[in-house]
C-alpha cells in the first residue's frame, strides 16, 4: 500500500517540502570544489613564502581574487551543509541542536562575508 | 512522541576498512570546515590587521603549527578525493563490494602520494620553508 498521494510522488518533495534540495546543493558544491580546491592547493603550495607582502601580492594578482571569491562562496555552503549533517546525526537534544545549527549557519555567513571583503579590499586596493 | 523505529546500531557491524574510509571522510570534512573558517580569518587578517597576520605567520612557522597545517592539508586532500569517489557512487557506478574495497585502497594510496607532493612543496622547497 502506498501512503503518498500521486501528486506528492510526482512532485517528489517529501514530507518537509524541501525534498532533496540540500542533498543536491551538497553535490553541486562538491563538484565545483574539485577544481577550486585543486587550484587553491596548487596556488598556495607554489607560493614562495607566507609572509604578509607575498600573500597580499598573491591575493591581488591575476585571477586569484575571482577564484578565491568563488572558493569562499562555494566552500562556505559546502562546509555549512556538511557540519549541519554531522550535528543532525550526533546532537539529539532539540534545543542544543537548533542552537548549534544556527551558530554554524551564522558563523559561515559571517566568516565568508569577512573573507570576501578582505579579498575585494586587497584586489581593488592593489595597483593594476 | 511515539517511539520511532531505530536503524541498527553501529556496534553490530563487523569492522571493514571501507568503514574507515567512510568515517574518515566525515572526520576530514569536519577538519576542513574548521580549516575553512581559519582560512577566512587568515584572509581577513591579511587585508586588515598586519600585526595579527604576522602572529599567525609565526604560529604556523612553529613546529607545532607546521604539524597542524600538515594534518589539515592531508585532511583536505583526503576529503577532496573521497568526495570524488562519492560523486562516482552517485552515478550508480562502482558500488559492488569488491569495487568499493578496491577504491578504498586507491583512495588511501592517492592520498598518500598527493599529500607527499603537496607537503614537500609547502614545507621543504628551498624558498618555501617559511
Amino acid at each position: 500500500m502506498r501512503l503518498r498521494s500521486p501528486l506528492g510522488r510526482v512532485l517528489g518533495l517529501g514530507a518537509a517540502g524541501h525534498g532533496v534540495h540540500d542533498w543536491w546543493r551538497q553535490r553541486v558544491t562538491s563538484i565545483a570544489l574539485v577544481p577550486l580546491g585543486v587550484w587553491l592547493l596548487v596556488a598556495l603550495s607554489s607560493l614562495a613564502a607566507f609572509d604578509h607582502a607575498t600573500v597580499v601580492a598573491w591575493i591581488a594578482s591575476g585571477w586569484t581574487p575571482v577564484l578565491l571569491a568563488l572558493f569562499i562562496v562555494v566552500a562556505a555552503q559546502h562546509s555549512q551543509l556538511g557540519l549541519r549533517v554531522i550535528i543532525e546525526d550526533y546532537v539529539h537534544h532539540a534545543a542544543l541542536k537548533t542552537g548549534m545549527l544556527l551558530l554554524v549557519n551564522f558563523a559561515h555567513v559571517l566568516f565568508a562575508a569577512a573573507a570576501l571583503y578582505a579579498v575585494l579590499r586587497l584586489a581593488i586596493g592593489a595597483q593594476p | 512522541m511515539r517511539e520511532r523505529p531505530l536503524s541498527p546500531h553501529l556496534s553490530i557491524y563487523r569492522f571493514r576498512y571501507t568503514l574507515t574510509s567512510s568515517i574518515a571522510n566525515r572526520l576530514t570534512g569536519g577538519v576542513a570546515s574548521v580549516a575553512f573558517l581559519a582560512f577566512a580569518i587568515w584572509l581577513a587578517a591579511a587585508a586588515g590587521d598586519t600585526p595579527f597576520f604576522e602572529r599567525l605567520h609565526a604560529a604556523f612557522s612553529h613546529p607545532a603549527g607546521r604539524v597542524l597545517l600538515a594534518l589539515v592539508i592531508v585532511a583536505f586532500i583526503y576529503h577532496t578525493l573521497a568526495g570524488v569517489r562519492h560523486l562516482v557512487w552517485d552515478t550508480g557506478r562502482a558500488l559492488e563490494r569488491a569495487q568499493a574495497q578496491a577504491s578504498a585502497w586507491l583512495l588511501f594510496a592517492i592520498t598518500v602520494v598527493v599529500s607527499a607532493g603537496v607537503l614537500y612543496a609547502v614545507f621543504f622547497r628551498a624558498a618555501g620553508a617559511s
